[in-house]
């Protein structure tokens, strides 16, 4: 359904099968599919956990916590059943890679999943996929299905005597979701509010039992690592951020789409080159690197290396690739006005710090970006986004207020145009202009 | 009250998959939906009974996630993403012109019931933006034009 493209630039790992009918299972094995986990399956289950530890891979779904590190958290005995769950809510705005995973190679998650529950000798997996990606599900279900009916899933996995049972499970549309204790609550039938930690899922998790949630591109990787290797994969990033990412590029670029390029590719190459550069000849504002919760770089700030630590360096984060470019007519306000009427949309309303918060920032930016906003508004906006950092079960206020923070320190020219009923300077007189507050 | 074999059948297998009768509850409900059009109070009651629920459990679940709702709503529910990565290539126009062509405005539906129209948060197209789902189905790269040519597709299709 949604378009592909290609940049001479790009390293496919996985989206190597991509538009390559790889959904048909019969496919999916002429492609290499399913040696990785039988390979696995002859691996002692923690030569299979330092593999994945030393390629380096972090997780794809905005964290970036070393994946083999998770996985040895998970107890070797239990008494209660231990599951990996596949975090497939994608909803980050900016985030479309996930999707494309689900409608090509959607057995590479399925194999991922199966090479993680071996890791942690776990016989149960279930794939989450958002309930607006229906058509994922449906083509989910059938891989599955045709998974169960080669003898791949159920009793004795590829005669080793190994049992696993994979099966998809949907979501009815929430953001929250994809928070990893809130996406137990809802595959247990409930609301998604978060849980408290510690103890972690992968100790306590699903029904009580250790649990490891993994992203859906995180999993995906996860075999071709078994094949290619820890080295290989760690060869392809720089240090301590193995392998590739797909990006997805949107915005105002010329080529927007779902590239996959080494991590610690260059940003300004990424925006100007695989992304074409902006259309109508105009200048670069911002870019959100990461996804909507990551705070804004701005044009001068482009020359950074994507991967997890040199974003950090330069007080973003990669998060989950989703890069959003803005171009020069673009309204900082009104872009941070969105944001967090979306954070606003979507708290779960447990913490106070964030369902009040993410509500008086959205009110305060609405009346700023209409013209009725107060100089001291500028400095309340950033000191109630800082009060809501850290003070929530999950990070959902953090995600409404670290954008928000750099919005307002990078583009404080911009907050202070909006002032004393002045409308805003990018909207062609659409604005109703409010009175002046006192 | 009656649902179709398939929901059936899907529910029967979809039971098996975990330890608790509960965790069936976020998937089913939104099939029933689609079944139905919106849950009534007839299958919240008989899920909840299904599922060892109560119904006020069922109706916590259901006043969490977006995309279920206890009203009734048109045949196709048009929702456009108006989100960041929509918003800096039109979002917002599309919904404009959604709202004229409609007549109606966020969650609203139009008087022959073929058209609910909804502003919907981002749905995972944002290298394919502007971006609508009318239903379950992905419309992408949308301009004025395409949105207007996509309705009426709709138009006719429906009985």
């Amino acid at each position: 359904m949604a378009t592909l493209v290609s940049h001479p630039d790009e390293v496919r790992v996985v989206s190597k099968r991509f538009g390559m009918g790889a959904t048909n299972i019969d496919r999916y094995l002429e492609l290499e599919g399913y040696r990785a986990v039988q390979k696995a399956l002859g691996m002692d289950a923690d030569a299979i956990i330092s593999e994945v530890k030393n390629s380096g891979l972090r997780g794809r779904g905005g964290a970036g916590f070393n994946t083999g590190m998770k996985w040895s958290f998970v107890p070797k005995q239990s008494a209660k059943p231990k599951y990996v769950l596949c975090n497939g809510d994608e909803s980050e705005p900016g985030t479309c890679k996930d999707r494309l995973i689900f409608e090509h190679d959607p057995h590479s998650v399925i194999e991922g999943v199966m090479i993680a529950a071996i890791a942690v000798a776990s016989h149960t997996g279930y794939i989450y996929i958002r309930g607006e990606y229906r058509y994922l599900s449906e083509i989910m279900q059938r891989a599955l299905a045709d998974a169960y009916a080669k003898g791949f899933l159920g009793k004795n996995v590829f005669g080793s005597g190994y049992d696993l049972d994979i099966y998809w499970h949907g979501g009815a549309g929430a953001y929250e979701v994809g928070e990893e204790s809130a996406l137990m609550e809802s595959l247990e039938g409930k609301r998604g509010i978060p849980r408290i930690r510690p103890p972690f899922p992968a100790v306590v998790g699903l029904w009580g039992g250790p649990t490891v949630i993994n992203n859906a591109e995180t999993l995906a990787s996860v075999p071709h690592i078994i094949l290619g290797g820890a080295e290989w994969y760690a060869n392809l990033g720089p240090p301590k951020n193995g392998g590739t990412r797909l990006f997805c590029l949107s915005g105002n670029l010329e080529r927007p789409g779902v590239y996959e390029l080494p991590m610690g590719y260059n940003l300004r190459k990424m925006i100007y080159d695989v992304g074409g550069g902006i259309p109508g000849g105009k200048k670069l504002k911002a870019v959100v690197p990461g996804g909507s919760s990551t705070p804004c770089l701005t044009a001068n700030e482009i020359d950074v290396s994507m991967d997890f630590d040199s974003l950090a360096k330069a007080g973003s984060m990669l998060g989950s690739g989703g890069v959003v470019v803005l171009d020069e007519s673009t309204c900082v306000v009104k872009f941070a006005l969105r944001t967090m009427k979306f954070y606003q949309h979507e708290s779960c309303g447990w913490c106070i710090p964030c369902r009040e918060g993410t509500d008086w920032l959205k009110k305060t930016l609405t009346r700023f970006h209409a013209g009725g906003g107060l100089r001291k508004d500028i400095d309340n906006i950033q000191y109630l986004s800082e009060n809501m950092l850290g003070r929530t079960f999950c990070p959902l206020g953090d995600a409404a207020a670290m954008p928000t923070i750099a919005f307002v320190k990078k583009f404080r020219k911009e907050f202070e145009d909006h002032l004393e009923g002045r409308p805003c300077p990018f909207e062609k007189g659409a604005v109703e202009q409010l009175p002046v507050l006192v | 009250m009656k649902l179709s074999d398939q929901f059936e059948a899907r529910l029967a297998e979809m039971l098996t998959h975990y330890p608790t009768k509960r965790s069936a509850l976020v998937p089913t409900l939104l099939y029933a939906q689609d079944e139905l059009g919106f849950l009534t109070d007839e299958v919240i009651a008989e899920l909840a009974q299904r599922l060892d629920l109560t119904e006020l459990e069922v109706r916590n679940v259901i006043s969490y996630y977006s995309m279920l709702t206890t009203k009734p709503r048109g045949r196709y529910n048009v929702q456009i993403c108006t989100n960041i990565a929509c918003m800096l290539r039109g979002g917002q126009e599309i919904l404009e012109h959604c709202e004229r062509k409609l007549g109606v405005g966020h969650k609203g539906t139009t008087a022959d019931g073929i058209f609910s129209l909804e502003e919907v948060e981002c749905i995972g197209a944002c290298s394919w933006a502007p971006a609508a789902q009318v239903n379950y189905d992905f419309h992408e790269n949308l301009t004025t034009e395409k949105i207007e040519t996509v309705l009426e597709e709709y138009k006719k299709k429906a009985p």
